[in-house]
């Protein structure tokens, strides 16, 4: 089938008014990227789900985090998501001004050779992420084992993607179809879906990140619920398999274990996290019971954002009071939420 | 959620390998994947993560084909 | 002389003294800085352009560049976009004790001899040393004139006009991808574009192009630059993505690190609006001059929506873009 006529289809479609949930904020961004909203007919709507680590990554865990970077002795390093958002009274790049000594990475192996460099510090690497990135940490603390690494410790928020879907489904949320996280699926495979899929008549597609994936998944996706198909569908076959990487999970499983974790502006979910495992707490910076959640802004309404029940225009600080420059909420700090991911579109 | 990308391994080094996107060059753990060199793999904060299968794409298209059909 | 810079080379005194004769003077000779007095007094014309400008790049040395040539590429360029040509330059030094005194040398002869090549002379300078671990930053003030055919020059942010073309001189997003691929660890062949663009507008302009809005597309990106230029002459900016200039280093480069080549800076690229029956001629004359090799046309504006800049997505969405929100920061997860 040629991608025209994918693209006709979606703009002409005239069925029941559907919403679709992108879960992962990686395709929040490219679909805001691709401009795929102006390509879809007014039926189809996209929303965004929680799938921005940093979005929903709760106030305690920044404010330890901060908390660390500010020791004597202590050097945080992180990616570049992570320095912006707010913590209840300040950001990790606000406490760079006050002297908190950050270091911004690609990867989490360049803390091996930064702590190395210095072993009288101590290093924490800022371990957030999904399925995706909890196995590059696995590897992470593999060799910190192996090379005798003992400066460099993690302060973990890791959160896993079927938890938190159940919860939106199990809560009502308006979504009739999800957009699959390609890449959580390249680690986890598809099926980790499909028990989800059959007990709430609901279908997934697995989408890759271009453009042409996105809106090939999306026209699955229109299909499976015309058609009343409550599956998962594989439309990323180039990465993702049914059962993923094998060796990615079983070391995931060797160094961490399921734990119940906060989720920024929803709150407790039960085993929706992982942390590490008690013969490697050693590489552990403090990083269980981080759950505390402060609202900057008690009119933010993120978690209702966060959960496809509601537009990120519909809030009343959209733009009044929250903006990327002055960000409420967390939603609006990442380019991956959805918050700033319709800021810039609408600008 | 999760950036990466599709590169060529050029080199291996040990646990490493040296990808290349287009001339950019990215040393990256290879422990989670048996590669080769001339592997296309999908790198994702310094480690590889899969192989990037091309002969899928054929799968897709008849994953496409199927969902055509569908009514 | 030593190595290093010491607290001492800012004191006033014979250090400082032989700082300057040693280096900067050296590298700088011109009539007037060598006379040594309090000022430097210079010819003008009726209106002159004034700007300033401080750069605190690291590494200062770079790939395609380093902060001595990005110091003169940088305030130059900012005179020629609103049609002056420039001719006089003011340098200030602040170094950090422990500045590498060979660097600093290697720094203040590109500059130079950057100098040299935009036809400008440095007339002005000021050396101060604070405590630090050996960086240095430099601040450059610019002065433009406005002889013969320029004197009633006015190329200003509100120029835009409906059925104006928008055309940029070259790959967009090289200054910055170079610097921050060695900050990231990533191997590349990616060199910064900085350069003075002093031979294209002197073209342009001599061949009687009428431009009517000129920016050099610095920190922010290509994307700042052109919703600046959409606010200012409330006119609706659209762009082509299929047009835009970005090699495909750049755009794995920008892929590996989720940033966005359009919120990348240059640092030797410009983006001018102009009338759209001159944008033929425009780009042709860019091609023929020194860095503008790849110039080309990259879209048009109308007027049905004041102030907003759009861009037709290569599979044929529309997405507004805004100024660059937060410093650009590479994301990961």
């Amino acid at each position: 089938m040629e991608l025209e006529a994918v693209k006709a289809y979606l703009k002409a479609y005239d069925g029941p008014e559907l919403s679709i949930m992108e879960v992962c904020g990686s395709h929040t961004a490219a679909i805001a990227e691709n401009g795929i909203p102006g390509l879809l007919s007014p039926k189809l709507s996209l929303v965004s789900g929680p799938g921005c680590p940093v979005c929903v990554t709760p106030s305690a865990y920044i404010d330890r985090l901060t908390a660390l970077a500010l020791e004597e002795g202590v050097t945080v390093v992180t990616f570049g998501d992570l320095l912006r958002v707010p913590g209840s009274s300040r950001s990790l790049g606000m406490a760079q001004g006050e002297g908190a000594r950050v270091e911004m990475v690609y990867s989490p192996m360049d803390v091996i050779a930064l702590a190395k460099k210095e072993p009288g510090r101590q290093f924490v690497f800022a371990a957030v992420g999904f399925e995706t990135t909890t196995p590059v940490y696995a590897l992470l603390v593999q060799a910190l084992t192996e090379e005798g690494v003992e400066n460099v410790r993690l302060l973990t928020a890791l959160k896993t993607m079927p938890p938190v879907i159940d919860y939106l489904c199990a809560n009502g949320a308006p979504v009739q179809g999800f957009l699959a996280p390609g890449h959580v699926c390249a680690v986890t495979g598809s099926k980790i879906f499909a028990g989800l899929a059959e007990s709430y008549r609901v279908p997934f597609g697995v989408s890759g990140f271009g453009a042409e994936e996105i809106l090939i998944a999306l026209y699955g996706l229109v299909k499976m619920c015309e058609s009343g198909r409550a599956e998962v569908r594989n439309f990323y076959p180039s990465v993702v398999t049914e059962d993923g990487n094998l060796k990615a999970k079983a070391l995931v499983e060797k160094y961490f274990t399921e734990t119940d974790a906060a989720w920024r502006g929803i709150g407790r979910i039960e085993r929706s996290g992982l942390v590490l495992r008690e013969e490697y707490s050693r590489y552990d910076a403090g990083s269980l019971g981080l759950d505390e959640d402060q609202k900057k802004n008690q009119a933010c309404c993120c978690d209702r954002v966060l959960m496809g029940r509601m537009r990120a225009q519909e809030c009343p600080l959209f733009k009044t009071v929250c903006s990327p420059m002055n960000p409420q909420g967390a939603c609006m700090v990442s380019t991956e939420g959805a918050c700033f991911s319709y800021y810039m579109r609408g600008a | 959620m999760c950036v990466a990308l599709p590169g060529k391994v050029i080199e291996l080094q040990g646990a490493d390998a040296v990808v290349d996107f287009n001339g950019n060059q990215v040393k990256a753990r290879a422990g989670l994947v048996d590669v080769q060199v001339g592997d296309y793999v999908l790198v994702h904060a310094g480690c590889i993560l899969q192989k990037v299968s091309t002969e899928e794409a054929e799968n897709l298209n008849a994953l496409m084909d199927e969902v055509g059909a569908w009514s | 002389m030593e190595d290093r810079i010491r607290m001492v080379h800012g004191s006033g005194g014979s250090a400082t003294n032989e700082l300057i004769s040693d280096l900067f003077a050296r590298a700088f000779q011109s009539e007037t800085l060598d006379r040594m007095e309090d000022c430097a007094i210079v010819a003008g014309t009726e209106r002159i352009a004034v700007t300033t400008d401080s750069f605190v790049v690291t590494p200062v040395e770079f790939p395609g560049g380093d902060i001595g040539r990005l110091s003169v590429c940088g305030t130059v360029n900012d005179l020629l976009m609103r049609g002056a040509q420039p001719k006089y330059l003011t340098c200030g030094f602040i170094l950090q004790e422990g500045t590498s005194i060979e660097v600093l040398r290697r720094v203040a002869e590109s500059m130079a001899e950057t100098a040299r090549e935009a036809g400008v002379q440095i007339v002005a300078g000021d050396t101060k040393v604070v405590n630090g671990s050996g960086e240095f930053y430099i601040n450059t003030t610019g002065v433009g004139i406005f002889d013969g055919d320029r004197s009633r020059l006015d190329i200003c942010a509100a120029g835009a006009k409906e059925g104006d073309a928008i055309l940029v001189s070259g790959n967009l997003g090289d200054h910055h991808a170079a610097i921050l691929s060695g900050r990231m660890g990533i191997k590349n062949q990616i060199v910064s574009d900085c350069a003075p663009l002093c031979d294209m507008v002197e073209r342009l302009l001599a061949a009687g192009i009428h431009i009517h809005a000129m920016r050099d597309v610095t920190r922010g990106g290509l994307a700042t630059v052109l919703k600046e230029l959409a606010e200012a002459a409330q006119k609706t900016f659209t762009l082509e993505q299929e047009l835009l200039p970005i090699t495909r280093q750049v755009q794995d480069f920008c892929g590996l690190l989720g940033l966005d080549p359009l919120y990348m800076g240059n640092e030797g690229k410009l983006a001018a609006i102009l009338p759209g029956e001159e944008a033929e001629r425009a780009v042709s004359i860019m091609r023929e001059a020194k860095y503008g090799g790849n110039a080309c046309r990259i879209g048009t504006v109308t007027a049905e929506e004041p102030g907003r800049l759009l861009l037709k997505t290569r599979i044929g969405g529309l997405r507004s873009l805004d100024v660059l929100m937060g410093e650009g920061l590479p994301r990961i997860c």
